[in-house]
């Protein structure tokens, strides 16, 4: 399958003056883009920035406001999913717009002609996948394959209709590096086909090392255009974030203290169909260290999270002690009343109710480890709400949390003010051990780097501090010790110094037999 | 005698298919609608209202049918264009069916009604036994075989049937794909209201030919309680809903025998059929939540 | 043409006020166009229907009588409703709390002493608590629906009540009447003023309406209930458990709509009979829906909905229409109360024309 090029030098895809807006908030503004026929063209911006508005309106999902689209010169409106496609673009999700109780072929076939027969679309799916290096079962059901596996779907999707553009948003997030490889070189295939990808991604050194060009977005407003070829890493970085962030500093060697949270053979059987079982869990973590479990998603951290939480109990109590006491059958609360401190991964519907304000929210993680503050009435339990409120405050001004109004409701805050109140929260009592799951996904780079220092002087004040992250930027900033989950197992953990980027993908990819002769052949 | 029984039991079992049947497509596009006894109702009051008008028992069913419908387009209405609670405006569409029902056919409660007759298939209602039983039946019943295997055709060999069931599982991700989800689930429950009316028709036109307040007697729930109990599969709904008839129609029997249990123990059983049922349904927790269309009662709102 | 919906991204406090209202006016409205269909004058029919019952004493006392069980049961469902738990069996847990609430009269006809009333009271609580506890018990152990089940059970109470007042329960001195023996005066729940009928009951649905607003807005207690209805994963993260709140949401309401039956049963009816509730278990699902499940609210709602029986009743009466008008009104209300609440969490938009930007009505 090769494309037949447009007409020399002019853009496939050019966009004028794009505007979006949500009630008055503009997600995009004046966006002017060019992508040329055969280029990779990278949409760099931190979260937030509108690229996947930007993405939406191109794919006919949302309606601009303003603006033009030109498709080979010529404007064109894209009202939906179907009229880009048959104008020529296909679209790989970040968050897979999978079915789970599909198959594979059922999957594909959903985005086709529905003339063509679902053993057609079998034989050339499987064609594809070959041609390609994207191994697919058509008959296997989407909820029995891997984030990796589902991401191939995506593409083979994208590709069957012969596409001129293929926009992939985010594809590498769910990644481990030896499987962004491969991805890389089917990119490098198509774009020898002649095609155009729109790569969207905060990864510079992803973006520099094989996009042609960028447009960087920042605030919905393009900053900047260039060859990231030509661009450090930190130039890059200033256009998509503005200022300079600032490092997080780690401070030099604390003194490790006692064992705060120890976790010996534990196993969970899956709770649920779609779960990951957890296969004999060992770790230690002391205080002063930062133990940063690495892992790429779906490989069992949302239910170490669990466990570890006490959200679900477990059979053999002395699996899990905190502070050397045995809590495997404690619940949340009683590993609280340890001085422990807990931060999920989702923040809606989890670590805090949306609809609910933010003063409740605080009550939501704080009644009974603070129940003499917060509470009154003996066993009535009455609120002090004046108490709640004022100690809501006190977080929102402590982690610089910008919200409008007094007390708003947690689902107006944007992710990172969220966050920021969800880990101020525990920070404020001081928790012995603290464990967050996934500390800055989807968080802005000011308020990522702010929570990330936070756990930093967490442990260096003499706390355990478990931080279960799939970015491995995150985890080499903040981590003294590094483990990795990998299909419900972890493994032993490494002084952060010890484990290049190399052999932490390797680990993230399975490979648990982490001997260093393994590790250079594969390479 | 078997197969007056039998007869009897198939009677019992088809409003129970039909309605059943509706609402499975309607949670198949993740729509969830309690008000299946409401407009079953109303189909019934409605059918029997246009034969009584009209003579003719085939424009009762095609009025039926027309009132589950359009009684089903409110509840669309609200819970899809307006995003109410399902649960809650499912309960407002049977209290008010069973009221506008009520006022509809009070004028025409202890009317002698007109049955409607059944079509002898040639040849086929000639052999012994399962001529009568299957092939001497009213147009109703032939209706529900038919939809049975035309529903299990459209979910799972119809391009169309599979949209509907990938809304069903993920409707974020279908509407991404360009699949209309409102319009689709707009279809889903008017058809689902559609098969509500007929199955009312049913009850007042082939079932007990007459009107009756409050006639559906919580067949509407039962239906309910079918599509969980067939896991949302179409041949299961057939089977289900027999099981139901034959319990219904083995208890009137008992009765009529006067076997010595109180009556009300015995017209109490559906209803403890219809418990007994769901608990061994839902007890295998895997397999609900594995069977269970994922987007089932969840809102949507789409963003643009 | 088409509606688009919009969120707030705040709930509008305004609409929460407005919207109840909003469905009471357009209920009136299609109301008055029903009664025109009828052939009545709607003015003249929605006057004797909605206002008739309010110019007298009698009709004051009869319509405290209705609003008693509405606001009983209403309050208890919309801690279910608050909680995720679609408990819709309120009719089959009134009519259990009314029978075992009897089993003392009827059974021990002589017993005269002041403590039959209480524990009357009590034992009906605890009826309709216990029969609450049936499909709590079948979500907890076996994950069943308990919106079917808990409608299932309410055909179960309402055949066994029936058998029991036509077999076992049958007084043998009444004619062959499907009833019991009347209460002894003990038995009876008193009359709270000398003018007229109203009883106790309306006192115990104030009080209980009082103690859950308490609860839910200043206790822990209904912030896990709240908690607990948004999101069962925030409650587990809070260490509330969503299990218990099955058993505490369903077992309240049943208790509350057991001490409803009992109530009736003692107080309004001085028997027990085949039928003993004109479908207060499911009108008052509509009253804790237009109460916006705020116990406070559902005060008013249940007067509001207690006007609609009275309504029925006065206006067969006098315009000749028959009774069944009231629950197409019950009807039609909850309906727009669904529809109006839209407006509390969205921005609705008439969009006219298929023009970017502008063209588009807010409301």
């Amino acid at each position: 399958m090769t494309v037949s090029e447009g007409p020399a030098g002019n853009p496939l895809l050019s966009v004028r003056q794009l505007t979006k807006y949500f009630g008055s908030f503009a997600a995009c503004s004046g966006i002017d883009l060019d992508i040329a026929p055969g280029e990779i063209h990278a949409l760099l911006g931190e979260n937030g920035a509108g690229k996947s508005t930007l993405v939406k309106m191109l794919f006919g999902i949302l309606e601009p406001s303003e603006g033009a689209i030109l498709w080979n010169g010529k404007p064109a409106v894209i009202r939906s999913p179907s009229e880009a496609r048959s104008l020529g673009i296909g679209m790989v999700f970040q968050h897979f717009s999978l079915f789970e109780a599909l198959t594979v072929a059922e999957n594909i076939a959903l985005s086709l002609d529905p003339k063509i027969s679902l053993a057609k679309i079998s034989d050339e799916a499987a064609m594809l996948s070959q041609a390609y290096g994207l191994p697919l079962d058509p008959k296997a059901h989407v909820a029995d394959l891997s984030v990796g596996e589902r991401q191939r779907i995506e593409i083979v999707r994208a590709l069957l209709q012969n596409p001129k553009l293929i926009i992939l948003d985010e594809p590498t997030s769910v990644l481990t590096p030896q499987e962004a490889d491969r991805l890389f070189e089917t990119l490098f295939k198509l774009k020898a086909e002649g095609r155009s990808v729109l790569y969207i991604s905060h990864r510079l050194e992803e973006v520099r090392r094989i996009c042609d060009s960028a447009t960087v977005l920042r605030h919905g407003k393009v900053t900047g255009t260039c060859d990231p070829k030509q661009e450090t890493p930190a130039s890059l970085a200033r256009m998509m974030v503005g200022a300079d962030v600032s490092d997080v500093s780690r401070g030099t060697g604390s003194q490790l203290g006692d064992v705060q949270i120890e976790v010996a053979s534990l196993s969970v059987p899956a709770r649920t169909p779609f779960a990951v079982p957890l296969r004999g869990i060992d770790m230690q973590v002391r205080a002063g260290e930062v133990l940063a479990i690495a892992g790429v998603a779906g490989n069992g951290q949302g239910e170490l999270f669990d466990v570890l939480s006490g959200e679900h109990t477990v059979a053999d109590n002395d699996a899990i002690r905190i502070r050397g006491n045995a809590v495997g059958k404690a619940g949340i609360n009683a590993r609280r009343l340890l001085g422990a401190g807990f931060v999920p991964e989702e923040r809606h519907g989890h670590a805090a109710v949306s609809e609910m304000s933010l003063s409740d929210n605080l009550l939501l993680a704080r009644s009974q480890p603070d129940r003499r503050a917060l509470l009154s009435g003996g066993a009535l339990s009455v609120i002090r709400h004046g108490a709640v409120r004022s100690a809501a405050r006190r977080i929102c001004e402590e982690m610089d949390v910008r919200k409008s109004g007094d007390d708003p409701a947690a689902g107006s805050l944007s992710g990172g003010n969220l966050q920021k109140f969800i880990v101020g929260r525990e920070l404020d009592r001081q928790p012995v051990v603290l464990v967050v799951n996934q500390p800055t996904w989807g968080v802005d780079a000011g308020a990522a780097s702010r929570i990330r220092q936070a756990l930093v002087d967490l442990a260096r004040a003499g706390s355990a501090v478990v931080v279960i992250s799939q970015d491995l930027d995150e985890i080499l900033e903040i981590a003294t010790n590094i483990a990795v989950i990998s299909e419900g197992r972890l493994s032993r953990s490494f002084a952060a110094g010890d484990l290049s980027l190399e052999k932490i993908g390797l680990m993230m990819g399975g490979i648990h037999d982490s001997t260093h002769s393994e590790a250079a052949h594969a390479h | 005698m078997l197969e007056a029984i039998l007869l009897t039991v198939i009677t019992a079992a088809t409003p129970l298919v039909i309605a059943a049947l509706g609402e499975l497509v309607t949670e198949r596009s993740g729509v969830l609608n309690l008000g299946v006894e409401g407009m079953m109702i109303m189909g019934a009051v409605v059918a029997f209202v246009a034969t009584q008008t009209t003579g003719s028992p085939y424009i009762g069913v095609v009025a039926g049918i027309t009132a589950g419908a359009a009684f089903s387009l409110l509840f669309g209405f609200l819970t899809l264009t307006l995003v109410a609670n399902q649960v809650a405006t499912g309960l407002a569409l049977t209290i008010l069916g069973l009221g506008l029902s009520g006022q509809i056919g009070e004028s025409y409660v202890g009317q002698p009604g007109i049955k409607l007759q059944p079509i002898n298939i040639p040849i086929l209602g000639d052999i012994p036994f399962l001529g009568p039983l299957l092939f001497r039946q009213d147009l109703i019943f032939y209706l529900s075989i038919a939809l049975v295997i035309g529903i299990h055709w459209f979910l799972f060999r119809s391009r169309t049937g599979l949209k509907m069931r990938a809304i069903g599982d993920n409707h974020s991700s279908a509407h991404a794909l360009g699949i209309n989800v409102i319009r689709t689930r707009y279809l889903a429950v008017m058809f689902g209201g559609a098969c509500s009316g007929l199955a009312g028709a049913q009850l007042s036109l082939v079932y007990t030919p007459q009107w009756v307040e409050n006639m559906a007697a919580g067949r509407g729930w039962i239906a309910l309680a079918l599509v969980v109990f067939a896991s949302w599969r179409p041949l299961r709904v057939l089977a289900g809903g027999y099981l139901f008839g034959a319990v219904t129609i083995g208890q009137l029997h008992a009765q009529a025998f006067g076997i010595g249990i109180p009556s009300q123990f015995l017209s109490a059983l559906p209803y403890v059929a219809t418990i007994v049922v769901l608990i061994i349904i839902s007890h295998n927790r895997r397999t609900t939540l594995i069977n269970t269309p994922a987007s089932l009662g969840k809102p949507f709102v789409p963003e643009r | 043409m088409r509606i688009e919906l919009q969120r707030r991204s705040q709930s509008s406090r305004l609409f929460s006020f407005v919207s109840p209202l909003l469905a009471l006016v357009l209920t009136l409205f299609f109301g008055g166009i029903m009664f025109w269909m009828l052939g009545k004058q709607p003015l003249d029919a929605l006057y004797s229907f909605f206002v008739e019952p309010l110019l007298e004493v009698w009709s004051l006392h009869e319509l405290a009588v209705k609003a008693a069980p509405l606001i009983l049961i209403g309050v208890g469902l919309s801690i279910c409703y608050r909680s995720n738990n679609w408990n819709i069996g309120a009719e089959g847990q009134f009519t259990i709390g009314a029978i075992t609430g009897s089993i003392l009269p009827v059974l021990y006809p002589e017993w005269h002493s002041p403590m039959i009333l209480p524990l009357m009271l009590v034992m009906g609580m605890v009826g309709g608590a216990l029969y609450a506890g049936i499909p709590a018990l079948l979500k907890t152990r076996f994950n069943t629906n308990e919106i079917l089940t808990s409608l299932m059970l309410v055909y179960i109470a309402q055949l066994y009540l029936d058998w029991l007042v036509r077999g076992p329960w049958r007084d043998p001195q009444g004619y062959n009447f499907p009833q019991t023996k009347s209460f002894v005066p003990e038995a009876v729940l008193p009359e709270i003023l000398e003018s007229g009928r109203a009883h106790l009951a309306i006192a115990f649905a104030l009080v209980a309406a009082v103690a859950l607003w308490f609860m839910m807005r200043f206790m822990l207690k209904g912030f896990e209930v709240t908690v607990l209805g948004q999101s069962e994963r925030a409650g587990r993260f809070a260490g509330f458990s969503a299990r218990r709140m099955v058993w505490f949401s369903m077992m309240l309401s049943g208790a509350l709509a057991g001490l409803a039956g009992i109530s009736e049963v003692s107080g309004s009816i001085g028997h027990v009979q085949p039928t003993i509730s004109p479908g207060y278990g499911f009108t008052a699902i509509i009253v804790a829906f237009l109460g916006r499940l705020n116990p406070l609210g559902i005060i008013a709602s249940g007067f509001v909905l207690a006007l609609t029986y009275l309504g029925g009743e006065a206006a067969q009466l006098s315009i000749g229409i028959s009774d069944k008008v009231s629950r197409v009104f019950q009807g039609l209300l909850l309906f727009f109360v669904l529809s109006c609440d839209t407006l509390i969490h969205y921005r609705i938009r008439i969009v006219t024309q298929k023009l970017r930007g502008g063209a588009a009505h807010h409301a």
